[in-house]
């Protein structure tokens, strides 16, 4: 009898399913899981894109980017644009209208003094704050009235869309975070981990690196949402036991980041109590060559700078030939399964940016040879290996610590060699490699090796910052203590003066067509940049949970309001 | 005896200085940078200001020094505050970690009791264990429960917690589904249901240390009981005619503690240190995951501090060996 009415119960509650996720806090607790915990909720002081994501659920910008690339308003009444006047003419201001009656998670007023106060936040040149390019070229912000915002820009700027959008620039609380500007920012360990929002949910427990207890926001702005009435973040172990929690114990709803091994994928999926996602955004594994000259035979200030172009790598064909060797569909099978496809483009996304460009999907192992015959480089004492004028074909291949990094060294090793180029191996703490002190001989900068390999993307969908690197000044050399991020010391005049030409471009379509032009002299053309890997962040949820929306260009859980229990 | 751990103790003062002053070195010479995890998109300049409002710019002795007058001065003047309700602090700056920009004693406060709880009744549990079959197997060495114990204790030694634990989550969460793969370090124990969680959930991570626990205890139990067994005083025992539970259990049980003691007395800061590999992989968030953590983060101040506490903690232990030794052995004398 007991069991009858439990199912009538069930059978009722599925039938009112649609309904039922049409309240507030109806839904229970949502459980999330995280390979790498949670260490402080306010994002302009984090040092990872775990707690952007954490904090993403607790603090709103103006507008995030939906899945799709484009902006959808969050706090905003509407995205302002030239045809709305809300951006100037001249493309020097942009002003933001507040939804009226916001309220912050403690009942008190969203107001335009919070903006202005968030903005100063980030340029206190103390702050140390990790979001400042978002505030990059702001003159001025003001609020115009209570619920209007008016960002000045030193100069025109085509794309405006970047001080208050997305969840790496947030509003924060002005009453909250009055007393923790510039030099007292890090010390204020309370507002830093508790951070009063206005997403669907406030924080109501922290523990450093493990646990964020969160419960429905009583004061959000629709009052329908979100459908959980807590969440949980857990944090720690590592991407295999995340997705075992939710896809095999069915312990978590969802676990983020879960980059595990294609034949683990497809094990654990067959489970079915869960299932994974993935969104594309602009990750791409790469090689990136060196146009300078590494051999430490040079000296310590013009080892690997301008000065020494590379001996054999400053040659566009041997740069074609050994990107052709590469069989780019097998790197993808091995190493990410779901979570990987094989390009040819440092911009694979969004689809409008991306360049047409599949030359190089198929491994051309003859072409290779042909082309590295053709440069001059044979094999002439017959011991396997290519040499030029005496000098032998050896590459110096380093990359960073990382299992899946080590498979693709040895895979690209294979194909180099039987293309007859020499290649030694080297691996590298990511610390190390990622840490930029410019007294080391092995981080990315100094680049003290042939080629090297490692994962970069644009953190925007308009992809001008980030094409910008590889301008002939952000070489880094002694000069600037090995700081700047065009690590192959590419330099090519009509590049720069297509960037140029980029930051003055407003059209959108002949952006776009600077964007896809740019990609290919770095990739195409010169193979100054080999790219192999397009990445997706790879997640799992449960099947109970609704509502999930994956998205490459903002935070995973950017619709975490409109998640749900699938009864 | 007292001039003895006296003597020692002010011995120990330079000493630590002298670790702290080591570690800190080497902490500091360690490649890295707190700034590593940070994505690609964050162009230099805004690191260098990162880094400035870290204090990382610092030369190394002014954080040295800074770092001595923290933990010695400012910390405990926190701690008296906190008890007392004084004022000694004042708004001095705390050690705080770089990672979390939280205070590490803090930090070290949430986590001990997980790491207490946890690794103490692993160590216990491994104790518990290791004594009856230690004393069990020499007694009837080469019998075949000696046999099984050897293979248990090879197994315990041999087999890495990373994949012990991994095996007892697949067997017995993912297939059998009793206990939960995940720590809820949020969970309050208030009555028996949620005293009955606390205990499903400790199920798999105290079996995973108890078992690498208990192997190396139970080979010290039993070759020191296969020590004295031979001894003339237990031919003499057993000459006067007393059972064999009084010879076992008295005379040869308690002169093989002695080394015994002094193995698991010095085994006890490993406690407190936790567990990295165990607290990792069940998401324990004790004193051990929060070191690996902090090491791979190469956040210096928690790194520091966490090893410079373990140093007081081993040489306090050693200390306490040393003293237990002479109160159980009364041969031994210190003065």
């Amino acid at each position: 009898m007991k069991l009858k009415t439990a199912l009538l119960g069930a059978a009722a509650a599925f039938a009112l399913a649609p309904a039922a996720h049409a309240e507030r806090g109806t839904d229970g607790a949502l459980k999330l899981t995280f390979p790498q915990a949670v260490s402080i909720m306010n994002p302009y002081l984090s040092s990872g894109t775990k707690d952007v994501i954490a904090a993403s659920m607790v603090l709103d910008p103006m507008a995030a980017i939906d899945d799709q690339g484009t902006l959808v308003p969050k706090l905003a009444v509407e995205i302002p644009t030239l045809e709305n006047g809300g951006v100037s003419a001249d493309l020097t201001s942009i002003t933001w209208k507040l939804q009226p009656g916001l309220l912050w998670s403690d009942g008190t007023p969203v107001t335009a003094d919070d903006a202005v106060f968030t903005a100063a936040y980030c340029m206190d040149p103390d702050g140390g704050c990790a979001q400042a390019t978002k505030y990059d070229g702001v003159a001025s912000v003001e609020a115009v009235d209570a619920t209007t915002v008016k960002v000045t820009f030193t100069g025109p700027k085509p794309n405006p869309y970047t001080a208050f959008v997305g969840s790496l620039a947030p509003l924060l609380q002005k009453a909250q975070f009055e007393a923790c500007t510039g030099v007292a920012a890090p010390t204020c360990t309370d507002q830093n981990n508790m951070p009063i929002g206005t997403g669907p949910f406030l924080v109501t427990g922290f523990t450093v690196n493990d646990t964020v207890s969160l419960e429905a926001n009583p004061n959000y702005r629709d009052p329908a949402k979100p459908a959980f009435a807590t969440a949980m973040i857990k944090g720690g172990g590592d991407a295999e036991s995340s997705a075992r929690a939710v896809m095999e114990t069915g312990e978590f709803d969802y676990a983020w980041n879960t980059q595990i091994p294609p034949d683990s994928q497809a094990a654990m999926a067959a489970a079915g109590k869960g299932q994974f996602v993935v969104a594309f955004g602009t990750l791409v594994e790469r090689i990136e060559m060196n146009m300078t000259d590494p051999s430490p035979d040079l000296p310590a200030d013009e080892r690997a700078t301008a000065k020494h172009p590379h001996p054999f790598l400053s040659d566009v064909k041997v740069r074609l030939a050994l990107s052709k060797a590469i069989d780019r569909n097998i790197l993808v099978e091995v190493g990410y399964g779901a979570g990987g496809r094989p390009t040819c483009n440092i911009i694979p996304g969004p689809e409008a940016w991306a360049s047409v460009n599949t030359d190089c999907l198929t491994q051309d192992m003859a072409g290779a040879m042909a082309l590295m015959d053709e440069a001059g480089w044979t094999d002439t004492d017959g011991d396997g290996i290519r040499d030029k004028d005496g000098k032998k074909l050896s590459i110096l291949y380093q990359t960073t610590v990382n299992p899946i990094r080590q498979d693709f060294q040895a895979l690209i090793k294979d194909w180099w060699t039987e293309l007859g180029v020499e290649v030694e191996l080297k691996a590298i703490d990511p610390g190390v490699f990622f840490g930029g002190d410019p007294g080391s001989p092995d981080t990315f900068q100094k680049f003290y090796a042939d080629v090297e390999m490692y994962a970069n993307n644009s953190d925007s969908p308009d992809p001008e910052t980030y094409l910008s690197q590889y301008q002939c000044k952000n070489a880094p050399s002694p000069e600037n203590a090995w700081q700047g991020e065009n690590m192959n010391r590419y330099c090519d005049p009509a590049y720069d003066a297509m960037v140029a030409e980029f930051a003055t471009t407003t059209d959108l379509a002949a952006r776009q067509a600077i964007a896809k032009e740019l990609n290919d002299m770095v990739t195409k053309t010169s193979m100054t940049v080999v790219p192999l890997v397009h990445r997706g962040t790879l997640s799992a949820h449960s099947v109970t949970l609704g509502g999930v929306v994956m998205n490459a260009w903002d935070s995973e859980l950017w619709n975490s309001a409109d998640w749900f229990r699938v009864k | 005896m007292l001039t003895f751990t006296l003597r020692r103790l002010l011995i120990a003062i330079p000493t630590l200085l002298f670790i702290s002053l080591v570690i800190f070195l080497l902490v500091d010479l360690a490649p890295g940078s707190p700034l590593s995890e940070i994505p690609l998109t964050v162009p230099p300049e805004v690191r260098q200001k990162m880094m400035a409002a870290l204090g990382a710019d610092q030369p190394v002795f002014v954080r040295y020094l800074l770092w001595l007058r923290q933990f010695f001065i400012v910390e405990p003047a926190y701690l008296l505050d906190g008890w007392f309700g004084t004022d000694l602090a004042g708004d001095q700056q705390r050690i705080l970690s770089w990672q979390s920009r939280a205070p590490v004693f803090t930090v070290i406060g949430q986590r001990l009791p997980q790491t207490l709880t946890v690794i103490g009744t692993a160590y216990l549990v491994g104790v518990l264990i290791a004594l009856p079959i230690g004393i069990y197997s020499a007694y009837r060495q080469y019998s075949a429960f000696d046999q099984l114990g050897t293979l248990f204790a090879m197994i315990g030694f041999s087999v890495p917690t990373f994949f012990s634990g991994t095996l007892f989550i697949i067997i017995f969460a993912v297939w059998l589904g009793w206990f939960p793969t995940k720590y809820d370090t949020q969970l309050q124990v208030t009555d028996w249901a949620s005293f009955l969680e606390q205990l499903r959930q400790m199920a798999l991570p105290v079996m995973t240390l108890g078992l690498a626990n208990a192997a190396v205890i139970s080979r010290y139990m039993r070759s020191s009981m296969l020590e004295n067994m031979t001894q003339d005083y237990v031919r003499t025992a057993r000459a006067k005619g007393m059972s064999e539970r009084t010879v076992v259990l008295k005379h040869v049980l308690r002169n093989s503690l002695i080394p015994v003691v002094t193995v698991i007395a010095l085994g006890i800061p490993s406690i407190f240190g936790g567990a990295i590999i165990t607290e990792n992989l069940f998401g324990v968030n004790g004193i051990g995951a929060a070191l690996i953590l902090a090491i791979n983060a190469s956040d210096l101040p928690m790194v520091q501090t966490l090893a410079f506490i373990f140093a007081v903690l081993i040489v306090l232990f050693n200390l306490i060996a040393d003293v237990l030794y002479g109160l159980l052995d009364p041969r031994i004398r210190y003065d």
